[in-house]
């Protein structure tokens, strides 16, 4: 379990991001969808593992989009 | 002389602001400068009684605003300390009384008769607390160790960035070292690692807060306690001195209820 304080680290740090950057949980999610209709339009990816994150840095934040490829579809086809 | 005008602000309401304004103004007014404490909480004046001046107020900001008095008649002596003055907040009006350059007027007549103007700010984002920034040279942010004054603070800090006001300072107020160490509490670095900014002093929790406020007697006055120590740190700290950090004492155990005994 972590500690009380631990948790209030991390939830700060959570909701930080977002103040900062003025993007909510439910616009990344709507970025999410778009950035995966937009690539997948040209290559074949991962849908289930994409990843939208936010690194910190001191006080400017990175949008850091993973996203796995399976190939493109040019090759395969 | 020129005034540095330092304002103290936070955010969240409640965490702190006019008693550290309280404080930090007795102690740089022990350690010899000339200090007047503007309270901008208009309509909602409070570092008036948190310094025990209540009783002598005649006019306040919205009158030397206004014209009904000049500066030097509402400024009010403190009867401890010559050298520290009291600038009352209007009880009776809105911030809609007071502009920016309102303040930064009064703060202008102010810089060349002492060494520092201290200025309460409102809790809040709104107009009152952008009267109290538009003349600050420096800003002191004052924050608990709790998620939501941490947030506000950041709000603030990325405000005050906005505004080319920074880099502000950080006060972290009404820490206790007892549920730090239980891991209960976020740690002063946890805290400055997240807002990322300069820390300027730590005040641990302290009943005498309380008691000195009952009183209309800040801490720093003549208090031998930890908040009395921790403010007049910061007091040196913005005079320039480099003052080390103080070990915060866990006073929950058996060692620290005994020395509670022993202190009171």
């Amino acid at each position: 379990m972590p500690s009380s304080r631990e948790i209030a680290k991390e939830r700060l740090h959570l909701v930080l991001v977002h103040d900062r950057t003025d993007i909510s949980p439910g616009l990344l999610q709507i970025l999410k969808d778009e950035l995966i209709a937009v690539i997948s339009k040209h290559i074949e990816i991962d849908r289930e593992g994409v990843e939208i994150t936010f690194t910190q840095g001191k006080r400017y934040n990175r949008l850091v989009a993973d996203i796995p490829v399976l190939g493109t579809r040019g090759r395969k086809g | 002389m020129s005034a540095r005008i330092i304002t103290i602000t936070s955010g969240k309401g409640g965490v702190g602001k006019t008693t550290a304004t309280a404080n930090l103004g007795v102690a740089l007014a022990l350690l010899g400068q000339r200090v007047v404490a503007i309270d901008a909480d208009i309509g909602l004046r409070n570092l008036d009684v948190v310094m025990g001046l209540e009783n002598r107020i005649v006019y306040d900001i919205v009158n030397v605003i206004e014209g009904v008095c000049r500066l030097r008649q509402a400024l009010v002596k403190d009867k401890r300390l010559p050298e520290l003055y009291l600038l009352p907040a209007a009880q009776t009006r809105d911030k809609s009384a007071v502009s920016a350059e309102d303040m930064v007027k009064v703060c202008e007549q102010l810089r060349n008769d002492c060494d520092f103007v201290l200025i309460d700010s409102p809790a809040g984002i709104e107009q009152g607390f952008r009267n109290a920034i538009a003349p600050a040279d420096e800003v002191l942010i004052v924050t608990t160790p709790e998620v939501s004054a941490v947030r506000d603070a950041d709000r603030i800090i990325g405000l005050l960035e906005a505004e080319g006001k920074g880099p502000a300072r950080l006060i972290i107020n009404r820490i206790k070292p007892d549920m730090v160490r239980r891991g209960d509490m976020l740690d002063t670095p946890d805290v400055i690692e997240i807002l990322a900014v300069e820390l300027i002093g730590i005040v641990p929790e302290d009943e005498a807060i309380i008691i000195s406020t009952n009183k209309g007697v800040p801490v720093a006055l003549d208090n031998k306690g930890q908040a009395s120590l921790a403010f007049r740190n910061i007091a040196r700290r913005l005079l320039g001195e480099d003052v080390p950090f103080m070990a915060l004492k866990d006073t929950s155990g058996l060692l620290g209820r005994f020395a509670r005994l022993v202190r009171s």
